[in-house]
């Protein structure tokens, strides 16, 4: 078992074909890295083989190090699971509980994770975590199921990052509707996780440092994004700011100018 | 041959985990087939079928389905052998959660999915208590904190099983489960082996047919409930 994560290491497989995966790729704690590629270019085997932490024993025959070494069976399959916490693209809340019920429920089942902090305080941690990522507060006694769909994925993520003790954080696309997402991954890379996320957003995938570029099941190149990169991710905000000053007065009501749109 | 038996609830998802699964075994070189065990009607052989998978249905209709499966395992791992298969999977729902379809030596495992309520395992009985492995589905559609939760709570029942997450769906998870079907025990025919626990006792009026409700027509092994010899009236409401 490992105490602490220092990195997951992803060695090459093969692709789709059998050619050799050319790019690996070495991740430490507070890493964001984003996963791009089309559609079926293998980004969902991508994620499961580190969920996996596979052996060259997945289709893709990838191996996955944890701190540079091979993890042994007793750590792939059991305490293995509590390596890696999942961010998936449909994200509801069944379990008929209020909101602080459910973070305390969950809290139970990660004891360590909450040695040292009350239960009320970490209930709290969590709520405002979460209210800092939506526009619409989340209360102690809402009940899970009548939270939208911002409010939930908010919740979801600030009890990812600060109740959570898994260290490695896999997401499938972050849904845009009503949750800041950038703040969703400042507040993850913060908590030193090392996070990959599969997106087709540009906004997303240039808020990473580095991505895996996927292409027939392998993965191609991982790309460190550059300064320009940078600049034009800044364009791209405040264009994605300006969409969403529109969709605001939209809610209000209002009726929008022709100049509506300004984002320079 | 080996054998495994696959039971959970209705809708559990335990046909597309085993289509999944078979495939991976396939894929390795196993040449596997299914033996569904169902109570009223079922499609799922066909879904076996259409895969080119060898499948046998069995439909318990009024029988006690646990008692029918248990007075049938025996010839369907016969034709399991005469079929050359390397490994035979019983599949059945769990039905009343008192019985499990579990057989000492052979890989036992029960299916049950997120969606079923927090408290469903603890209400459950050998079926869980007694698995090998447990296999959770449908993690996609609930936030980790509620697998969490919800795995927690099988751990609580069943200390002992692994428990794997997998996605009927996608298939993710069934690498492990796969190799853990292909390390399972040969077994070498079933007579006097023994299930993991007793059916539960029978046999009363009502088994035999009897539909009229009262004292006068109940024979046999009847259990009374427990009702306090007086119950305090409610108080009255103003």
């Amino acid at each position: 078992m490992f105490a602490e994560i220092t990195s997951i290491t992803i060695l090459g497989g093969r692709s789709k074909s059998g050619e050799l995966e050319q790019a690996e790729i070495t991740l430490v704690p507070g890493d964001l890295v984003a996963v791009v590629g089309p559609t079926g270019s293998g980004k969902s085997r991508l994620l499961a083989d580190i969920e996996y932490i596979a052996q060259r024993d997945t289709p893709s025959g990838r191996q996955i190090l944890i701190n540079g070494e091979v993890a042994e069976p007793a750590v792939r399959f059991a305490w293995g699971r509590r390596l890696i916490a999942q961010l998936s693209q449909n994200m509801n809340f069944v379990m008929d509980a209020t909101v602080a019920e459910f973070i305390s429920m969950h809290a139970e089942c990660r004891e360590e994770a909450i040695s040292g902090s009350s239960e009320a305080d970490l209930i709290a941690r969590v709520i405002s975590q979460a209210n800092l990522l939506t526009g619409e507060p989340i209360t102690q006694d809402s009940p899970l199921t009548s939270l939208s769909g911002g409010q939930s994925r908010a919740l979801m993520i600030a009890d990812t990052a600060v109740l959570s003790d898994s260290p490695i954080v896999l997401i499938d696309e972050i849904e845009n509707a009503g949750i800041d997402r950038r703040q969703a991954l400042d507040v993850l890379v913060r908590n030193q996780k090392i996070v990959l996320m599969a997106t087709h957003d540009p906004i997303l995938a240039l808020l990473a440092e580095r991505r895996i570029v996927l292409k027939g099941g392998a993965m191609v190149k991982v790309l460190e994004s550059s300064a320009d990169e940078s600049a034009l991710l800044v364009e791209l905000q405040r264009a994605d700011a300006a969409m969403i000053a529109i969709r605001e007065q939209l809610r209000r009501g209002e009726s929008l100018a022709p100049t509506a749109f300004r984002y320079r | 041959m080996k054998l495994v038996t696959v039971a959970g609830p209705p809708s559990s998802g335990k046909t597309s985990m085993l289509l999944r699964v078979i495939d991976w075994l396939r894929e390795t070189g196993i040449s596997v087939g299914v033996v569904k065990f169902d109570c009223v009607s079922s499609e799922d052989d066909e879904r076996y079928r259409s895969k080119g998978i060898p499948v046998l249905l069995g439909l318990a209709g009024n029988l006690c389905p646990d008692h029918y499966f248990v007075t049938n395992i025996e010839a369907c791992a016969q034709w399991g052998k005469e079929q050359g298969l390397d490994m035979l999977i019983s599949e059945s729902a769990g039905l009343c959660n008192r019985c499990s379809p579990f057989i000492r030596k052979a890989l036992a495992i029960c299916v049950i999915d997120n969606l079923s309520g927090m408290n469903t395992p603890a209400k459950m009985g050998p079926l869980l208590k007694q698995a090998d492995v447990v296999v959770i589905t449908k993690g996609d559609i609930v936030s980790q904190a509620e697998r969490e939760v919800f795995q927690h709570r099988v751990r609580k029942v069943n200390a002992r099983a692994e428990i794997i997450q997998m996605n009927g769906l996608t298939g993710q998870g069934k690498e492990r489960l796969g190799s853990l079907l292909a390390q399972s025990e040969d077994l070498d025919g079933l007579e006097g082996r023994k299930l993991r626990f007793s059916m539960p006792a029978a046999v009363c009026s009502y088994c035999l047919g009897e539909t009229k409700i009262g004292s006068d027509y109940q024979m046999g092994n009847v259990k009374s409930i427990a009702i306090p010899a007086s119950i305090p009236a409610a108080p009255e409401v103003n």
